[in-house]
């Protein structure tokens, strides 16, 4: 396949960035998309020039390291993660545009890498439990209604990508916090820290500077693991409840 | 906890979720109301008249309206306060948009903020029309509202702006509805689509219902 590449390049934090323009050829339909990318670095690298900056890691579609919108899509067409899409989804001939991540929340390190520290600062503040130290509890000893198990483990798929606030019109990461809220929220393990937690990470979301949710449902197309829509009604249901019930 | 609920994004959503719902429920008994014109002019004066004598004897007459009146505006400032500064930090959050971009979300959801704009100066164009009368065409008689409701749909711009304006407000309920009941956090899987069926609906229900008098003055059904 031959493609003409669009990409964002940027050189640190505060340069200007702008769109460049590249032809790579001889791709292969089963390349990942980011062997694609390996592929141009490689022609840029003998060039002389500057590689092409972007996040990865395992490849495996399970780590969140990697962020590129892709046309205009968060992770590119399919629903999986930008690593797990393959060259089979585009023709050969297109013009493919690769961004990074757009949030004030998270700014552009360079080219397409985006400093995602603001989802570690709210796991920080409330994505723990309380548990004591030493040998594991035998795993019997909290029984765990099967609907809640579904329910948590439904949200603890996230793996914090970004993909939501990236697809947000408005840079939210309301789906990104229910879900890692949800996950821990309805388990006895997260039992004590149930109120403190919601209104915590909200809090932290908020000084962050993500946007609010207008619920146009694009996070949870975007989302690469299926976290759903109404996970943010369920975190909005526990922050009320943790409202009327903690007076700080 | 006041404080919370006005810092917290989630906790100002719930303002405007809360009084949305209490200008929605208004909207509906208005449009029942007004739905009184189709049976002559007797009963729909009758019936305005009795919007002021409402509560008596326990309250004084017009008490009840003007209740009324101050919760809804009450509801009005919360609503458009907390969409202003919920809608600064939306904007603030994404300040560059994608070079390559798509058509996002639907249309409701799309014009949620100048329809909000639009339906803020309908309503109070419509206070000035048929309330005080200040911009009224022909003159207005105050306790005569058949009379004043035909005059303005005698016009062309008066049926021009409600008819623009009724369907700028059944695309911000369709939206607003199913939005608030998220906020609110009623929204799950399995409810969600009878939800949003309720919001589509209500938005139907309210447009035709108001439209229905400007278009029955129109074709000469109400006279």
């Amino acid at each position: 396949m031959k493609l003409t590449l669009r990409v964002w390049r940027q050189k640190n934090a505060d340069a200007p960035g702008a769109m460049s323009t590249y032809e790579v050829d001889g791709i292969s339909r089963d390349m990942s998309f980011l062997e694609m990318l390996d592929t141009l670095n490689e022609e840029l690298i003998l060039e002389g020039d500057d590689p092409v900056a972007f996040d990865h890691d395992c490849r495996e579609g399970i780590c969140g390291a990697c962020s590129l919108v892709i046309n205009g899509d968060a992770h590119g067409p399919e629903r999986t993660t930008t690593c797990q899409l393959h060259m089979r989804s585009f023709e050969d001939g297109d013009t493919i545009d690769i961004e990074p991540w757009r949030a004030s929340a998270f700014p552009v390190v360079k080219d397409l890498v985006v400093d995602r520290s603001a989802f570690d600062r709210i796991i920080q503040a409330g994505g723990y439990i309380s548990a004591p130290t030493g040998t594991a509890p035998e795993a019997h000893a909290t029984p765990v209604p099967k609907p809640d198990a579904d329910f948590a483990f439904e949200h603890a798929e996230c793996i914090g990508c970004g993909a939501c606030v990236a697809a947000c019109p408005n840079g939210s990461a309301m789906l990104f916090t229910s879900a890692k809220i949800n996950h821990l929220n309805v388990l006895p393990q997260g039992a004590p820290e149930r109120e403190t937690r919601v209104l915590d990470m909200v809090d932290r979301m908020d000084s962050e500077g993500f946007g609010g949710c207008t619920l146009t449902g694009e996070c949870a197309t975007a989302c690469p693991k299926g976290i759903p829509l109404p996970s943010i009604s369920a975190m909005n249901k526990e922050w009320l409840r943790a409202v009327r019930k903690v007076r700080r | 906890m006041t404080r919370t609920l006005w810092d917290s994004s989630v906790g100002k959503k719930t303002v405007m979720a809360v009084s949305g719902l209490i200008m929605l429920l208004y909207l509906v008994v208005h449009m029942i109301g007004n739905l009184k014109i189709f049976f002559g002019s007797g009963e729909f004066n009758h019936y305005a008249h009795w919007l002021r004598t409402m509560g008596e004897p326990f309250l004084h007459y017009e008490w009840a309206l003007w209740i009324v009146r101050v919760v809804l505006v009450a509801a009005v400032v919360l609503h458009a306060t907390s969409a202003y500064q919920l809608s600064r930090r939306d904007i603030r959050a994404r300040p560059a948009s994608y070079v390559h971009r798509k058509p996002r979300a639907g249309y409701a959801t799309r014009t949620m903020r100048w329809g909000g704009i639009i339906l803020a100066l309908f309503i109070v164009w419509h206070i000035l029309d048929l309330t005080t009368g200040t911009v009224h065409p022909g003159g207005f008689q105050s306790g005569h509202p058949y009379q004043n409701v035909i005059d303005t749909f005698s016009t062309w711009y008066g049926n021009t702006i409600y008819i623009v304006a009724m369907l700028a407000l059944g695309l911000h309920v369709q939206h607003g509805f199913w939005s608030a009941a998220q906020t609110l956090g009623a929204g799950n899987a399995a409810r969600d689509r009878a939800l949003k069926a309720l919001a589509n609906a209500l938005a139907l229900v309210l447009t035709l219902g108001f439209i229905s008098v400007p278009v029955a003055v129109m074709t000469g059904v109400v006279s």
